[in-house]
This record gives C-alpha cells, sequence and structure tokens, in this order.
C-alpha cells in the first residue's frame, strides 16, 4: 500500500458477472505491473472507487492464493453501488486496501467450522467456504448455512451444490418468505435450522456475517449447546469511509470497525450487539 | 520546564518581529465578529488588548476588562488549533482520465510554511495530543495532518481567566501549559515570564532580549495559577465517569436532552478533539477530473451513521449519547484518557445552552 493510505491504485475491470437482479461480482487487476502481490485474509475488504462519484468498502471474495484477479460480490443498493453497476470489463476502478481483520482461519484449523450467512452476507462468508473446501484436510466437519427472503435470492446456487458433494460438509438452506412449492430447502427463518446443525461444541469455530437480528438470534442457540461466545465470530458492517480508523463513522462502542475488524470475536462487541443506534 | 526569565511588555513585539525573522507566519488571538479568533497577526497592538470574556451556557460576549492593559485577560474563543491541522476541508487527492480511460491518482499534499501560533491554551494543547494521536497512529499516519503538524511552533500563553464554562483542572489539563509547547508565556502586570519548551523554543528564546526572572516575578506567576484554579467552579462528577456511562446505553435523559438539543453539531465543530470528517467528490463537467475532499462532519448528521436501508442512529438521543459516551468513555478505550479537556466550548457555543457537565451529573443518578 502507498505511504498516503487514503490514495488509491489503478485496476481494471476484468470480467464482470451478473449473480442476481441486483447484485454482480467484479473481478479486478492492478493495473500498475509492481502490484503483483497482493496479500490478504479472507474477511477483509478493499475501498473501491468510482472514477467521479465515490469510494465505498466491499469485501474481498476470493482465494487469498488467487494473485492474478481480486473478486468483489456488489449488492446495487447506493448512490456508489448503483453507478458501480453500470461498470463493464476493460473499465477501470480505483482499490485501496485490503483494509481490516479478517476470518480467523488459522484458529479454525483442526475444528469442526459453522458458517451462518444471511442475504449478501454469504458473499464474505464464501471466501472462508473456498479457502476451507480447497484446504479441506486442515479443517474438521464443515457446516453452511444461508438464509434469504426468497429463493431468486441465493446466489452461487450451483456452487452450493457443489460444496455439498465435498466430503464431511452439511449444507442447511433456508428461504424464510418463499411459498413456492419447488424450492427444495427449508422454507422459513435459517434460525430455525440450528438444531440440525452437527458440531463439536468443544472443537468448533462459529463465523457469521448477515442481518444483525438474524446473527443476534443465532448467538443463544450456539451458546447453549456449548460453543463458547470466543468461538463466535462475526463481520460487523457500519458506513466505512477511510477504511483507516479517521473518519470515525464505523465506530461501535470504542471499536472502529473498519480496522478493529470488520470480523469480531463475539465478545469483543457484545456491550453493544443489539442495542438500538450503536 | 527550561529556566524562567523575563520578556519586557515593552519588548513584546520583538518577539514577533524574530518570528517574521526567522520564517514564520505568525497567528495570535484577535477579535473578529465578537469573538476572539486566531488570525494572521503583524502587531501586539491587534491582540485582544484590555478586553475579557463572558460565557455561560449558550452565551459567549466580549467586555471591558479590569486591566485595561492585559493582552491575555480572557479565555478559549470558539477555535484554536484544530482548524489549523485537521481542516474543515481538505483536497486529499485528484483522479483524471486519459483517452484511453485509464485513471491517473494524484495526491494533493499540501505545501506549508512554518507558522508559529501565539497564545495556545493548556486545554489545546492538551486536544493536539489527542489529535497527534488520532491522526498519527502507528498504522495509518495521516499525511495531511503531520505536514501541517511539523510546521507548527507553539507559543503558549498559560491561562489567568478561565471562564464559567472552563473545568480543565477537573479534566487535569490546565490551566497552566504542561507540555508540548516550543514557548510559555505566563502574563503579569508589565512582564511575561517565558520558558522554552522544546529545542525550537529554546533557539528563539536565545535571540531575545530577557533578563532574570525575580522572586516576585516568580511568586506572582503562582499566585495567579492558584486563583485560576480557584475560580473553576465547574467539575466532572466525582465518580468513575467512563464505567457510569458504559451503564447508562438505556437512561431516561437520552430523551430529555433530546427534547433541547438541535442536532446542530455546534458542540462538534468547536470540540477541540472531534476528529469526523466525510468525504466530498466533486466532479469537473469536462468528465475527466474529479477533486476528493474531506469535510468535517458530526455524529449529530443523519448521515453520519448512514448504511444501506437507513441510518444507524436516526434519533436526536442517539446522536447525542453517540457524542457524550465516545467523548467521556470509548475515547478512554480507544486513546487511553478522555476526549475532553474541559475547554467548556460545547457549553458556550450550543445554542441552547446544554452542558455537559449537567448531563454527566444528571446520568450519574439512578433511573
Amino acid at each position: 500500500m502507498s505511504e498516503n493510505p487514503y490514495l488509491p491504485f489503478e485496476a481494471t475491470v476484468v470480467e464482470r458477472i451478473q449473480e442476481t437482479q441486483s447484485i454482480f461480482t467484479l473481478r479486478l487487476k492492478f493495473c500498475d505491473e509492481d502490484v503483483c502481490e497482493y496479500p490478504f485474509k479472507p474477511g477483509q475488504f478493499n475501498m473501491l472507487y468510482l472514477f467521479g462519484v465515490g469510494e465505498v468498502a466491499i469485501s474481498i471474495v476470493s482465494d487469498p492464493e488467487d494473485n492474478a484477479c481480486c473478486d468483489h460480490t456488489i449488492r446495487a443498493v447506493g448512490r456508489v453501488t448503483h453507478a458501480m453497476s453500470e461498470l463493464k470489463a476493460g473499465d477501470k476502478i480505483g482499490v485501496r486496501g485490503p483494509f481490516g481483520r479478517g476470518w480467523p482461519l488459522n484458529e479454525a484449523e483442526g475444528k469442526d467450522i459453522v458458517l451462518i450467512t444471511g442475504g449478501l452476507g454469504c458473499a464474505p462468508v464464501s471466501s472462508v467456504i473456498q479457502y476451507v473446501i480447497r484446504r479441506r484436510e486442515r479443517f474438521n466437519h464443515l457446516v453452511i448455512m444461508q438464509g434469504v427472503k426468497h429463493r431468486e435470492d441465493l446466489i452461487w446456487q450451483d456452487q452450493y451444490d457443489q460444496w455439498g458433494k465435498s466430503a464431511d460438509t452439511q449444507i442447511l438452506l433456508a428461504a424464510s418468505e418463499d411459498k413456492s412449492t419447488n424450492w427444495p430447502w427449508f422454507s422459513g427463518h435459517v434460525i430455525s435450522l440450528m438444531d440440525k446443525v452437527e458440531f463439536d461444541p468443544n472443537n468448533a469455530i462459529a463465523m457469521m456475517c448477515g442481518p444483525e437480528a438474524m446473527m443476534h438470534a443465532a448467538i443463544k442457540p450456539l451458546t447453549e449447546r456449548g460453543l463458547p461466545e470466543e468461538d463466535i465470530w462475526l463481520s460487523m458492517e457500519r458506513n466505512m469511509q477511510c477504511a483507516v480508523g479517521h473518519c470515525g463513522h464505523c465506530q461501535y462502542g470504542a471499536k472502529f470497525i473498519c480496522k478493529d475488524g470488520p470480523v469480531f470475536p463475539y465478545p469483543e462487541i457484545k456491550d453493544y450487539f443489539g442495542v438500538r443506534g450503536y | 520546564m527550561k529556566q524562567q526569565k523575563i520578556l519586557k511588555k515593552k519588548d513584546f513585539q520583538s518577539l514577533l518581529n524574530l518570528l517574521a525573522a526567522e520564517g514564520y507566519a505568525v497567528i495570535g488571538p484577535q477579535i473578529s465578529d465578537g469573538a476572539i479568533v486566531y488570525q494572521s497577526l503583524d502587531h501586539t497592538s491587534q491582540l485582544p488588548i484590555g478586553f475579557t470574556d463572558r460565557q455561560s451556557p449558550g452565551s459567549y460576549t466580549l467586555e471591558k476588562s479590569a486591566n485595561e492593559d492585559a493582552y491575555f485577560a480572557w479565555a478559549n474563543g470558539p477555535q484554536a488549533l484544530k482548524p489549523l491541522l485537521f481542516q474543515s476541508e481538505e483536497l486529499l487527492w485528484t483522479a483524471s482520465k486519459d483517452e484511453a480511460n485509464s485513471i491517473r491518482f494524484e495526491q494533493c499534499l499540501p505545501v506549508v510554511k512554518p507558522i508559529a501560533v501565539l497564545g495556545v491554551r493548556a486545554c489545546d494543547l492538551a486536544a493536539l495530543e489527542l489529535q497527534d494521536k488520532h491522526f498519527l497512529q502507528k498504522e495509518f499516519v495521516d499525511p495531511y495532518y503531520q505536514k501541517r503538524r511539523e510546521s507548527l511552533l507553539l507559543i503558549a500563553v498559560n491561562c489567568s481567566h478561565p471562564s464559567a464554562n472552563c473545568f480543565c483542572v477537573s479534566t487535569g489539563d490546565g490551566p497552566s501549559a504542561q507540555k508540548h509547547y516550543d514557548i510559555v508565556l505566563t502574563e503579569l502586570d508589565d512582564v511575561f515570564l517565558i520558558a522554552s519548551g522544546s529545542g525550537k523554543g529554546e533557539k528563539i528564546c536565545g535571540l531575545l532580549s530577557l533578563t532574570e526572572a525575580t522572586e516576585n516575578n516568580r511568586q506572582s506567576a503562582v499566585e495567579q495559577e492558584e486563583a485560576a484554579i480557584k475560580v473553576q467552579t465547574k467539575r466532572l462528577p466525582d465518580i468513575d465517569v467512563p464505567v457510569m456511562l458504559k451503564n447508562k446505553t438505556n437512561h431516561s435523559r437520552w430523551d430529555l436532552i433530546a427534547e433541547k438539543c438541535l442536532a446542530c453539531g455546534n458542540c462538534t465543530s468547536v470540540c477541540p478533539t472531534c476528529f469526523c470528517h466525510t468525504k466530498k467528490e466533486l466532479h469537473a463537467l469536462d468528465g475527466k477530473n474529479s477533486q476528493h475532499y474531506r469535510v468535517w462532519d458530526s455524529c449529530f448528521s443523519l448521515e453520519h451513521g448512514y448504511i444501506h436501508g437507513g441510518a444507524v442512529r436516526s434519533e436526536t438521543s442517539q446522536q447525542y449519547r453517540q457524542w457524550l459516551t465516545h467523548k467521556f468513555s470509548a475515547w478512554v478505550e480507544q486513546y487511553g484518557r478522555s476526549g475532553c479537556v474541559g475547554c467548556g466550548r460545547c457549553i458556550s457555543w450550543c445554542p441552547v445552552g446544554i452542558d455537559v457537565i449537567e448531563e454527566l451529573s444528571a446520568l450519574s443518578d439512578e433511573a
């Protein structure tokens, strides 16, 4: 990274993949050939800059060993991301990063892994899934839970099928507001599936990302089954503008989500988690 | 502190002349729009001679002082050091596109010349230390703040006239300057006690025509400091404030404050430690250039906590709670001490006179 932490680097959109109607993935490659190594950890994020419009924080979803490109899955939901959805292959963009603390993948080795995601929360967690499946022998039982509202919100459906074929992997999908009959998975809230999750509470780690209410609801069933709070990790989201703990927007109690997180062990954020207005 | 000497008031101008000769642009306190503010200073006659201030919650006025020859018989006005370092608007970088649609980024570091600030108070030096900790933290150094910071020569003046809103004694930051100054002055009747606090300051002092301080001079300075301590009746509640606030996320007082608070953000603008800022993109009409600025922001703005779907803090009660709990509690975890230096500005410049000390006291009560 440059000595000026605010200054972006130029990157090219190598490929643009439409995931759902409003969700797309940008595959980026740095233009400066000196930036051939871009070490990052799953769960970290980049600040993407769209020329003349502004910056937005987006998590990196590709594998840290894929040096060629850096993938970002984005939902067109605000001013910058809507404009960003117009980008095509070959367009230029600004990137600075990687920022923040990623997922505890070293700590997770030799343990059961429970991944709980909701909505686009699956994007930051998909990097964990890919990471674990590519290094399957280092980890124990893998559980992938994903909740969406409607089945068309489920991105990477093919990949879930693929991941499910991996050894010792349990997939639990739920659509909370889908009443259609051809939805093969559970109709209801993903948290209702918690009792189906197989893990050894003495040797497991849970990682989650998604709506705070969903994560809040998942903590109780996990701890009731004996999983210690410090083995529950959450990826938090707040307004992030500078990404280096200067601008103040992402403060959560005393934490700066951008540099202390976005991934936190639950005890670190417990005091404010679920309290409105923080 | 280095040995105190005497600068005669009739020689005061020689300090300004020397600073100019040493290449410093001098900034000092002057009356403008009914307040004492820091502006470019050439001559000591521009200082607020014979003026003092009267402050109370929601009120700041200037009036004639009993001591009509005094230069510094007043407490701080709305601003001092913060806008010199963390500017209210700063161009960070520009992006330009060429014919091939490549984007070129260029950082716009400020071109700074040495600045000497005369009249800096203990509270603002304490605030400076906090802003340094924030912007010059070891993982990410803000190069814009850093450049401006390196250009400063700080000439402190020990505070002899705290206002009714001041409580720097209670926060441990004043009324006398303790550190981070290059030179410190104590204004007495006909003379200034002067001492250096850095190599830069020592060099300046060495070039001035100074005499030895007498025991009488030193005694007057001690008495003046004692009086400035005694006059401060406002103080933080005598409890562990950070811990108290951690347990008051649901206190009824937040709603009562919100009935008064206009969420105008004046408190965060005048606060010498508030650091929040947002960014602004100015896109040229030719579509080829764009400028990326940062501008001051406030946790009282709706946009401050905006994430897709809405504002995290949409209620004024939540915004005020964010401000107060950050300043007096979260700050301790972030930077090892409270974010308040007792300058009292947020009390004076609040249009409805909300008093942080009164609010902290009310929150300390059960309910």
